[in-house]
């Protein structure tokens, strides 16, 4: 088979220059981090993590009702991704979504109030873990259905360029998504119509209990971007700076008039699909050589070690984080329910 | 405004054109529909006065395109989707349903999806299963979705319009065996507002005919039938597939006490079945017999022009249907 020129990219997206068209706008951050910048790369990574260990906590308490999926090990995508973004733009994301809202803001109690299904909840409780929106902060959709956000990504990519506005539209999915036709639909209308939508493929090489093996025919989904002479990059995606910096040039290029990009993150999940699932399918070496990547204790590590953070400090993000998230459940469990017996018509049609 | 004699398929392009000029936001996305004008031709033009971006051909791409809708409703426009046949709603069910039908509750009513989907459906053309389908009952069961079927000119041109400024997702079904038919049309109207719920076209006493899109002309052809008999029916186009509202069928009932309903579809899952237990829970007593389903018989639709004839509802398969609802209540 001949190998799409794209897919020879080099394995991550560091050291790359922006394009002219990253010009500095009120939220559009350049590529070039500043140590504060790192801090709150890591600040994030960690409340993510944090919160995603409460939902567990609170899972077994009893307080998520259904199923959740968490998203461990992957906070180096929505973090890095969304460091590259303006408060304007726009994200669809999927039912592993808390990582992506809270990389973009959301409140974490009503984040919790949500999950728990209280009328404080940031949808009231009418969406649930896998159905997270908030659209003052450019969260326009979860979607539970796998594939079905890109399209709509598509549209919002397509507002964007009819508005001539300079937003960005970000879609986050996973691997497998990238074998069903609303993935392959999107990517063709988004480059046809050079829109400024970036596609962030988290390739943690599970779709629910399968490898990526066993139903894809390669594991480099960047492979999918040549198909349609997408702009693609392949990216360590749990390094949260390779990250940032790949999304950073996608952003500036979709800003500028360069349309879609093609961004593939390898990384892993470090629990299994949800809370169902104890992950068996994985083999203990695997998981293990994953772990020793982590991307948070390896991101502390690198910042400790060029003395951007000491460890002091970074056990005190921890530690905020943690009591954060703890208070921020327990106020959320103590949220009332929804009132029952209400008129939902108003809530059906506009 | 004027009333102007005009054909089905220039009202949708009426209504369209009306629409786009008085709305900057809105826009059309379909196959072929820009510089073909569509293959039924029912945006020709559109083009010329709105540009390529407004009125966009798309690829291939049922989900896609559909989806984009969301993406657009939610972040300030208001898109309109044209499905070339309504058969090909299939392709994008999982956008409709659950996507674009859902996003507003699963928001806690936080966001709006003014998105308007036309689909150009029924039979009658010789078109085979695959392109002869009106699709009314397969959103049937899916709340937030509003579903209008326009019967002639004037319902296409108004509920195109009112679907366009609705806050809500409205699926137009629109009939391909239509689009030549004529009628008035109160062009540059701007009373846009979409129906709610069925309308009597032909008052009557004895029976009670209910029909939607084609189906209506063919249900007023067996009152002029049953007529000649002496037999008055009222015959009503039920108009509003979502949200539904069967009391206005039931309220002909009470003074008819018989009920035909014609549907150009299968009868399992059908709209008919729903009238029939509406009306069943809300006027029974003033039923004198078991209501009638004429329907579509229960396999796929054949090519063959005789084939296709015989299994669509005809004027006298309607009309036999009240003649036997006389005959079983004493009247015949
Ligand atoms: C259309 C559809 N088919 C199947 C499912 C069930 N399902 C939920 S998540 C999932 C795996 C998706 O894998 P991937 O895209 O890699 O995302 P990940 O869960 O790894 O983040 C499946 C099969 C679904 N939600 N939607
Ligand atoms: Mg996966």
């Amino acid at each position: 088979m001949k190998k799409p020129a794209k897919a020879a990219k080099p394995a991550t997206a560091r050291g790359k220059a922006a394009p002219k068209a990253a010009r500095a706008r009120r939220n559009d951050a350049a590529p070039a981090l500043t140590d504060a910048d790192r801090v709150g790369l890591f600040q994030t990574m960690i409340a993510i993590r944090e919160f995603e260990e409460q939902v567990q906590l609170s899972y077994l308490e009893g307080l998520v009702h259904g199923t959740t999926h968490l998203c461990n090990g992957q906070e180096a995508v929505a973090a890095g991704v969304c460091k590259a973004l303006r408060d304007d733009d726009y994200v669809t994301y999927t039912y592993r979504g808390h990582g992506h809202c809270l990389a973009r803001g959301m409140d974490i109690e009503a984040a919790f109030a949500e999950l728990f299904g209280r009328e404080t909840g940031v949808c009231g409780g009418f969406g649930g873990s896998m159905h997270l929106t908030d659209m003052e902060r450019g969260l326009i959709g979860a979607f539970g259905i796998v594939g079905a956000g890109l399209p709509v990504a598509v549209g919002a990519g397509l507002s964007a360029q009819l508005a001539a506005r300079e937003q960005v539209s970000v879609c986050f999915f996973g691997d497998g998504a990238t074998n069903i036709g609303a993935f392959h639909e999107a990517m063709n209308m988004a480059q046809v119509w050079k829109l400024p939508v970036v596609f962030v493929c988290e390739n943690n090489l599970y779709g629910e209990f399968s490898h990526i093996s066993h139903t894809t025919p390669y594991e480099d989904l960047v492979t999918r971007a040549a198909g349609y002479a997408m702009e693609n990059v392949k990216v360590d995606g749990n390094d949260v700076e390779a990250v940032y910096e790949a999304a950073a040039v996608a952003v500036a290029r979709a800003r500028g008039g360069g349309g879609p990009t093609f961004i593939e993150c390898k990384t892993y999940r470090h629990r299994g699909h949800s809370r169902t699932d104890p992950a068996k399918y994985r083999h203990p070496d695997e998981l293990a050589a994953w772990m020793k990547r982590d991307p948070i204790p390896v991101y502390r590590a690198r910042l400790v070690k060029r003395g951007v953070i000491t460890d002091r400090k970074a056990d005190a993000i921890v530690a905020k984080a943690r009591e954060a998230s703890k208070a921020a459940a327990a106020r959320a469990a103590a949220a009332a329910w929804p009132a029952t017996g209400r008129d939902m018509a108003a809530l059906t049609f506009a | 405004m004027a009333e102007r004699e005009i054909t089905y398929r220039e009202a949708i392009l009426t209504a369209l054109q009306e629409e786009m000029r008085r709305d900057p936001k809105t826009l059309i996305m379909g196959e072929d529909i820009a510089e073909s004008g569509g293959p039924f031709k029912t945006t020709l033009g559109l083009v010329d006065e709105f540009g390529p971006a407004r009125v966009r051909d798309t690829p291939i791409a049922e989900t896609g395109f559909v989806g984009a809708a969301l993406g657009l409703a939610l972040t300030g426009w208001r898109p309109i989707v044209e499905i070339m046949f309504a058969d090909f709603l299939g392709v994008c069910f999982d956008q409709i349903v659950n996507g674009i039908a859902k996003h507003r509750l699963m928001s806690g009513g936080r966001v709006k999806v003014p998105v308007t989907i036309r689909a150009i459906g029924g039979a009658g053309l010789r078109f085979a299963a695959q392109h002869s389908q009106t699709a009314e009952s397969w959103m049937l069961s899916v709340p937030g979705l509003k579903i209008v079927c326009p019967s002639s000119p004037a319902e296409a041109y108004s509920m195109l319009k009112g679907a366009i400024r609705d806050d809500n997702p409205v699926l137009v079904l629109e009939h391909k065996a239509l689009l030549s038919s004529k009628g008035p049309v109160p062009v540059g109207s701007d009373d846009a507002a979409m129906p709610t719920g069925p309308r009597i076209l032909r008052p009557g006493k004895h029976v009670t005919i209910v029909a939607t899109l084609a189906m209506v002309g063919r249900a007023l052809e067996a009152a002029d039938l049953l007529a000649a008999d002496g037999i008055e029916a009222e015959v009503m186009d039920l108009r509003v597939l979502r949200p539904f509202d069967a009391s206005a069928v039931a309220e002909s009932v009470r003074k008819t006490n018989r009920l035909v309903l014609v549907e150009e579809q299968v009868a399992a899952g059908g709209w008919s079945a729903s009238v029939v237990a509406d009306v069943v829970t809300e006027a029974f007593d003033y039923l004198d017999a078991p209501p009638i389903r004429v329907t579509l018989p229960d396999y796929p639709l054949p090519y063959s022009p005789p084939l296709e004839d015989e299994a669509i509802p005809s004027p006298t398969r309607i009309a036999d249907a009240a003649r036997k609802l006389m005959r079983d209540t004493g009247r015949g």
